[in-house]
């Protein structure tokens, strides 16, 4: 990529090129934009050439997959060797309607499970909480208690399968409940594989289903951490998450630098509590957005990788494994549009299509209804087969990150990755990560995005086919899932029955060691452990954690 | 001077996408009215309470979670309860179809789903406004 001699024929010709032939043309055509931007409003250029890729160094910059930089993909036989788990996020109602849902899934092709909680069970309330009013199963399964998540998984070979449960402020205590259902069932706890999302920084940042202060918060995550890779050694203790962070509404580059700068806060903190970092890191994965601009997104994964291996080397790692940046992805939700909903479809697989291109370990697909209500049926098996369709048929798995060299992809990765350590810095100047969420740093950078954004939809300088343009009016023609309405009745019922035939001294007695050890530094985890085989609930175990640590409430600014 | 269209946009209950609410929030600005954002979290009680004490005109009820039928509706019944009928309530969110009458019919006037153009909300709230 840095022939000076050639460089400077393409240099020359370029200039001749812009001016005899594009220029020209131009002058008489007009482009249709006076500016083309992508979703980060970077201006990208017309054309891209070796020009624009000179300084990179293929070895050191790009290098083979399954090395470091890890540029290229984390695996040397990527797709070729074993395809990304389609791993479709979901849950509703009860234990049993998801259960239903899971097996259905699995049928049609699914390859991995992906866990969508309620709000209550995300703040750490039982159903029958007076907080719940209204919210039981629906954005997500309600789990008060080990009886609903051993129902959750009942039939489903959790040593063979594993799971992905988007749980954050309770992360620990849903995931002790995994562990002893498996436990119960005669699996043993280090065969188990699967990832809690555990990520609280961004909750703070976007997602906001925060429990406690950072402080506890940060050592509740550090205890999994280490519990994780002394006692489960399969289990990702961390999804660290641009996804929500993206769908409030920042930028592609907000969402890599944001993401990554929360990453490597982790990182310090467990090493600060006196863990090795080759100890733990490898078991740090990622979630990232696949949105609608195709290339950038692109760029992104890609970008995304060498950071995080660079700057993992930098803080001492050595094991290669520990600077492997792995990933799932999710669609976009915020990009279905209401209108026209089956044209959504177009809109996932492309989006899909940019995270495979990108080098994803895991995907979800959106369905068409997802702007109306939680996904039927139906729309949710089209949803898994268009990633069955890009697996299978498009033949964008032959080899290993098709577009490397590519001279636009290669300029725009290098982009993100120079933006991305703007944003360091600039969090940096204001103490770290968690003095820039006290200050609402990120959370101003992502609002401002949102309206810029939002703007320029309403000014229809954006344009989304089926909202601002390609307009119908014609009545909505999907089916909505509907969910029983006993559900709730149910759910409440099992508490009751559970709270009564327990052993409630056992459940009293464990609660009161959990309270205890919290106020101490103990890793927490096997405390916990104890008071869900004793089957305390999700509510009253968070309850006693709530009294030691207190809550979080943020201040209200737009 | 004319008085300013004054208006609360609030988040009810436990739902945390807040990216909607603070869009409104930041257009209804623009357009000139007074906006109190509440935050998240917030009971029916709370939201209430913040008009009066607000004197509001107008209240805005964001949710994204599904529980509108529950969190809007206690709203306005306790608007109701409390004899208050000059604050024009509206709400938006991911709200299927056929929700839409039976919140209109409960006395959330207007109902804005994803797409809605924001220029379209503050009309609506111009043109509607009791007070």
């Amino acid at each position: 990529m840095n022939d000076k001699e050639e460089l400077n024929q393409v240099k020359e010709k370029r200039t001749l090129w812009e001016k005899n032939c594009y220029s020209k043309l131009v002058k008489d055509n007009p482009e249709q934009k006076k500016k083309f931007e992508n979703l980060s409003w970077i201006t990208i250029k017309n054309l891209y050439t070796p020009e624009d890729v000179a300084h990179l160094d293929y070895i050191k910059d790009l290098g083979f997959p399954g090395e470091y930089p890890f540029l290229r993909g984390i695996h040397s036989t990527m797709y070729r060797g074993r395809l990304w788990t389609m791993r479709m996020f979901s849950g509703f109602g009860g234990a049993e309607e998801t259960n239903k849902r899971y097996k259905y899934l699995l049928e049609h092709g699914e390859t991995g499970l992906s866990v969508a909680f309620d709000y209550p069970t995300l703040y750490g309330y039982d159903t029958d909480d007076p907080h719940s009013r209204g919210e039981f199963g629906k954005c997500g399964v309600a789990v008060s208690s080990l009886k609903d998540m051993e129902i959750l998984f009942r039939g489903i070979p959790v040593d063979k399968i594993t799971t992905s449960m988007t749980i954050n402020g309770p992360a620990a205590i849903i995931w002790a409940m995994y562990i002893a259902n498996a436990e119960n069932r005669g699996i043993n706890k280090r065969g188990i594989g699967g990832t809690i999302q555990n990520d609280i920084l961004k909750e703070y940042i976007a997602q906001k289903s925060f429990i406690f202060p950072p402080e506890p918060s940060m050592r509740l995550i550090i205890d999994t951490f280490e519990y994780g890779f002394k006692e489960v050694p399969r289990w990702n203790t961390i999804s660290i998450s641009g996804y929500h962070i993206r769908e409030a509404g920042a930028t592609a580059v907000q969402e890599l630098a944001f993401t990554l700068g929360d990453g490597l806060e982790y990182v310090k903190a467990a090493m600060e509590r006196g863990l090795k970092i080759d100890d733990f890191a490898y078991r740090l994965s990622f979630f990232f957005n696949a949105h609608s601009d195709f290339f950038e997104e692109i760029a992104k994964y890609r970008a995304a990788r060498r950071i995080w291996a660079r700057e993992l080397k930098k803080l001492g790692a050595k094991k290669p494994r520990s600077l492997l940046m792995r990933f799932h992805t999710q669609t976009a939700g915020v990009s279905l549009t209401a209108q026209q909903p089956e044209i959504n479809i177009a809109r996932v697989t492309l989006q899909a299509l940019s995270a495979i291109l990108g080098g994803t370990q895991s995907l979800h697909t959106n369905s068409m209804d997802e702007a109306l209500a939680l996904p039927s049926e139906k729309a949710s098996r089209i949803a898994l087969r268009t990633q069955q369709i890009i697996a299978e048929e498009s033949g964008v798995t032959n080899t290993i990150d098709p577009l490397g060299g590519s001279y636009y992809v290669e300029w725009l990765t290098d982009k993100m990755e120079e933006e991305t350590y703007k944003y360091f810095d600039r969090a940096e100047k204001l103490g770290g990560v968690l003095p820039a969420i006290e200050k609402g740093f990120y959370q101003r950078e992502i609002a401002e995005s949102a309206y810029k954004y939002q703007k320029e939809i309403d000014e229809n300088n954006r344009v989304i086919v089926g909202v601002n343009k390609y307009k119908m009016d014609e009545p909505l023609s999907i089916p909505i899932l509907e969910m029983d309405e006993k559900g709730e009745q149910r759910q409440i019922n099992r508490l009751k029955k559970l709270r009564r035939e327990r052993n409630q001294s056992k459940v009293d007695k464990n609660l009161d060691r959990l309270g205890k050890a919290a106020e101490g530094d103990e890793n927490l985890m096997p405390y916990i452990l104890d008071c869900v085989h004793a089957y305390a609930t999700l509510g009253e175990t968070c309850n006693v954690l709530r009294e030691v640590f207190g809550e979080y409430t943020e201040p209200a600014m737009y | 001077m004319e008085r300013k269209i004054r208006v609360l946009v609030a988040k009810p209950g436990l739902d945390g996408h807040d990216r909607g609410a603070k869009i409104v929030a930041r257009a209804l600005r623009d357009a000139g009215m007074e906006v109190v954002y509440t935050g998240l979290h917030q009971t029916a009680e709370m939201i209430v309470e913040s008009a009066v004490q607000e004197d509001v005109d107008v209240i805005g009820l964001s949710l994204l979670s599904g529980a509108h039928m529950t969190l809007f509706l206690d709203v306005t019944q306790l608007l109701k309860k409390k004899g208050i009928e000059d604050v024009l309530v509206v709400g938006g969110g991911i709200i299927p179809e056929e929700d839409v009458p039976k919140l209109k019919k409960a006395g959330v006037t207007g109902v804005f789903g994803p797409g809605t153009h924001c220029e379209e909300i503050v009309e609506f709230i111009r043109k509607n406004v009791k007070r």
